[in-house]
């Protein structure tokens, strides 16, 4: 991603997606429930509270020595074998990729479930070269078949529903029969998948926590496929953005736990992997090359802002989004960007600049519903607020990128205005008046008052001001 | 980082803070808000109302006009901090600001802070911010207020604006004031925290979302079957008020003060 060419459509896609009534009953039905489920496994408010604020504090910490764990990192991932590369952005990621999978000849590799992998458009990276690039992941399968890229960072192919996957799976698997039967469309991509894995060369996957001072790469999955695709293949490359580093073996439990149970309301997941490195000798399984690719894409930009950081704390739940009223309307292509949802909303605009993706930081409401179940304590509408602040008011001493990008002169001259009105009790004073004995005459025609109107009726002042209400009752002033 | 105190804890769904009871002022200020100022001023006043009848002296400031959060939430601090400046001016002393809205009350106590952080004036507007109460806060935590309904049977049902659940921190204060009137029944909404797509300028800025949400709380408020939904928040009032009128559904939007003046005073 980068700050150059246009805008992405985000209100034309947002519309769209008002409009279809599938995708937004769909979207309802699934956020729902994944709510219901979380706050099922956070019955407890005294051990949500501890859980989390010990979960934010590890986080904190991690990121307030993030250099020095980064190296910490490499020195133990060396120590065991584990390879590893940095890429500065998601180009230099990709090339770094291509390089080891071009050394083993790998035409075939499989993909476990990977967002960072997603930052790099890394499977139509692939393709161009020549290399097929399966994912295994069953969602991220799903839209692979589509052609979609992942509505949602934990479910990525959430926005459909059962018919429609199967209309899918009829259409692009040739020896499938139709079936909305659930367990029947997993057994047709489970037998498709089965032979992929032993077929790849290569097997990519993402990082959730990697331990600094073991130079453990942990993987939480569901599926078993993060493991086939991390053992089964002679090589496995996994995939990480900077801030996916803990310090230590203790730090992984309660992270895991506040993850799985803010992300789909699970205890605990089916599969948690720990790779420790490749095959050692005299062992019968596993990889024999492990690569670690550490990205940064942006992230030491964001680092570099004492405030802004907190953003890096994220641990890719999608609580936010999932209980996110704007998210739940409009789903996840919406947003035309790799994270959607609130989280998406405050990491997007620091990446691809608070100029380009001004429109991500309006189209929040500022409930605080996400910073409310945020499992590591993110300001969210805080840090929405502060890039709010950079793209109009920001300048050339800001770290952020293309701040005050997001000016515009009818903005600028529109709270110049209301300033003064507001500043001087007299003008003040004088509108208040104006408002309310014209309050049948409002133009109904202005831009404002007909987006407002779109839905709801024209609003009318009173009759009358509190100001005056309050002199005529005898409140006193002073 | 953000001084850490000044942060809402974002956890009252969980647990709601300990009601602590500060001693009971003899007089407080009354700060109106811009929006019950032009559109609720029948509201602000049952809250002046309701405070007097308790004895306290309540002073109303003329030359108040608006917490500046408009422009602090488009990201346009300068003119924020400017209207922000004004108000605090005309509020000297030590006594409580009481705020008949969650979302102002919020702007002043939980954001005037970080917008004059390495301002000249920070001490003051630090000082300024922890004098400042919600309404229903006030009404039920500082002053334990008694009430005795004397109006007809009646079915309500509540929406708690964002800002007073999340950033004020307002548990079931409301409720338990509107729990107090024996002829007023109260049906839950169905996605009672759920936001109705206010949020100031985000309902012209993306009106399309905020007209979806709208429409969900809307229905939201018809499902009860109640003929009038209570808030504490101007803003959310205007949203949910108009679309239910854009309905032609005979549904009232009323301020929660207004609503307890009402069934309270003496004819």
């Amino acid at each position: 991603m980068s700050a150059e060419g246009p805008s992405p459509a985000f209100r034309p896609a947002a519309a769209a997606a008002l409009k279809n009534p599938q995708l937004r009953a769909n979207f309802r039905r699934a956020m729902d429930g994944l709510m219901a489920k979380r706050a099922a496994v956070f019955a407890d408010p005294v051990e949500w509270r501890d859980l989390r604020a010990l979960g934010s504090a590890i986080r904190a910490r991690t990121l307030a020595r993030l250099p020095e764990l980064l190296e910490r990192l490499e020195q133990s991932c060396l120590r065991h074998g584990i390879r590893v590369r940095w890429a500065e952005t998601t180009e230099e990621a990709n090339a770094i990729v291509l390089e080891i999978l071009k050394a083993h000849g790998a035409t075939h590799v499989v993909k476990g479930k990977s967002m960072v992998s997603e930052e790099m458009h890394l499977n139509d990276f692939l393709e161009e070269h020549g290399i097929e690039s399966l994912e295994s992941d069953l969602g991220e399968y799903i839209i692979q078949l589509d052609g979609e890229t992942p509505s949602h960072i934990i479910m990525p192919a959430i926005h459909k529903n059962r018919q429609q996957i199967a209309r899918l799976f009829g259409q692009k698997i040739r020896e499938a029969r139709y079936t909305e039967d659930v367990d029947e469309l997993t057994a047709i991509a489970r037998r498709v998948l089965r032979k992929k894995f032993f077929e790849a060369e290569a097997g990519i996957s993402g990082v959730n926590f990697a331990v600094a001072e073991t130079g453990t790469l942990c993987l939480v999955e569901n599926e078993g496929n993060g493991r086939m695709s991390t053992h089964v293949p002679p090589v496995h490359i996994a995939l990480m953005g900077i801030e996916k580093v803990v310090e230590k073996l203790e730090d992984v439990p309660p992270l895991y736990s506040l993850l799985t149970r803010s992300a789909t309301g699970q205890t605990i997941t089916t599969y948690f992997n720990m790779i420790t490195g490749p095959r050692g000798q005299g062992e019968k399984d596993g990889p024999t090359e492990v690569h670690l690719v550490i990205l940064d894409n942006g992230r030491s930009r964001i680092f570099a802002d004492t405030e802004l950081s907190a953003t890096l704390k994220c641990i890719r739940c999608g609580a936010c989004m999932n209980h996110c009223p704007v998210y739940t309307r409009i789903g996840g292509h919406a947003y035309e960007a790799v994270y959607p949802g609130p989280i998406g909303k405050i990491l997007t605009p620091q990446t691809e600049g608070v100029g380009r993706r001004h429109d991500l930081l309006e189209a929040s409401s500022l409930c605080g519903a996400c910073v409310e179940v945020c499992p590591v304590e993110i300001p969210i509408v805080e840090l929405l607020v502060r890039l709010r602040r950079e793209a109009v008011q920001g300048d050339r001493s800001s770290a952020v990128l293309q701040a005050g990008q997001g000016r515009h002169v009818l903005e600028d001259v529109t709270w110049s205005l209301w300033e003064a009105t507001h500043r001087y009790p007299s003008l003040y004073r004088l509108m208040a008046f104006a408002a309310t004995r014209l309050r049948r005459l409002l133009p109904s025609g202005l831009p404002v008052l007909s987006a407002w109107t779109s839905v709801r009726a024209t609003p009318r002042p009173a009759s009358r001001t509190l100001h005056e209400l309050v002199r005529k009752a005898g409140v006193p002033d002073a | 980082m953000m001084q850490r105190h000044h942060r809402a804890s974002y956890d009252s769904e969980m647990s709601p803070p300990e009601p602590q009871r500060p001693a009971k002022p003899a007089t407080v200020y009354y700060y109106g808000t811009c929006l019950v100022d032009l559109f609720f001023p029948e509201a602000g006043l049952s809250g002046i109302r309701l405070l007097q009848r308790e004895g306290i002296r309540v002073i109303f400031r003329q030359g108040q006009t608006c917490c500046g959060q408009p422009a602090f939430n488009s990201g346009y601090h300068d003119q924020a901090r400017a209207v922000a400046r004004a108000q605090i001016d005309l509020f000297p002393g030590s006594e409580p600001i009481v705020v008949p809205s969650g979302s102002c009350a919020a702007m002043m106590k939980r954001h005037y802070p970080a917008l004059f952080e390495g301002d000249p004036r920070a001490e003051e507007a630090e000082a300024f911010a922890a004098r400042v109460f919600e309404l229903t806060q006030f009404l039920s935590n500082v002053l334990d207020i008694q009430l005795a309904d004397r109006g007809e049977k009646v079915r309500v049902t509540w929406h708690p604006s964002c800002h007073a659940l999340r950033e004020m921190e307002i548990g079931d204060e409301p409720k338990r004031l509107l729990a107090q009137l024996a002829n007023v029944e109260l049906v839950p909404l169905s996605r009672e925290r759920e936001c109705c797509g206010f949020g100031g300028t985000f309902a012209v800025r993306h009106p399309e979302i905020s007209a979806a949400m709208v429409e969900d709380k809307a229905g939201d408020v018809l499902s009860t079957g109640a003929p009038i939904v209570l808030s504490g928040d101007g803003g959310c009032l205007l949203n949910i008020g108009g679309r239910l009128a854009a309905m032609g559904r005979p549904v009232g939007a009323r301020h929660v003060a207004e609503f307890l003046w009402e069934r309270t005073r003496e004819r």
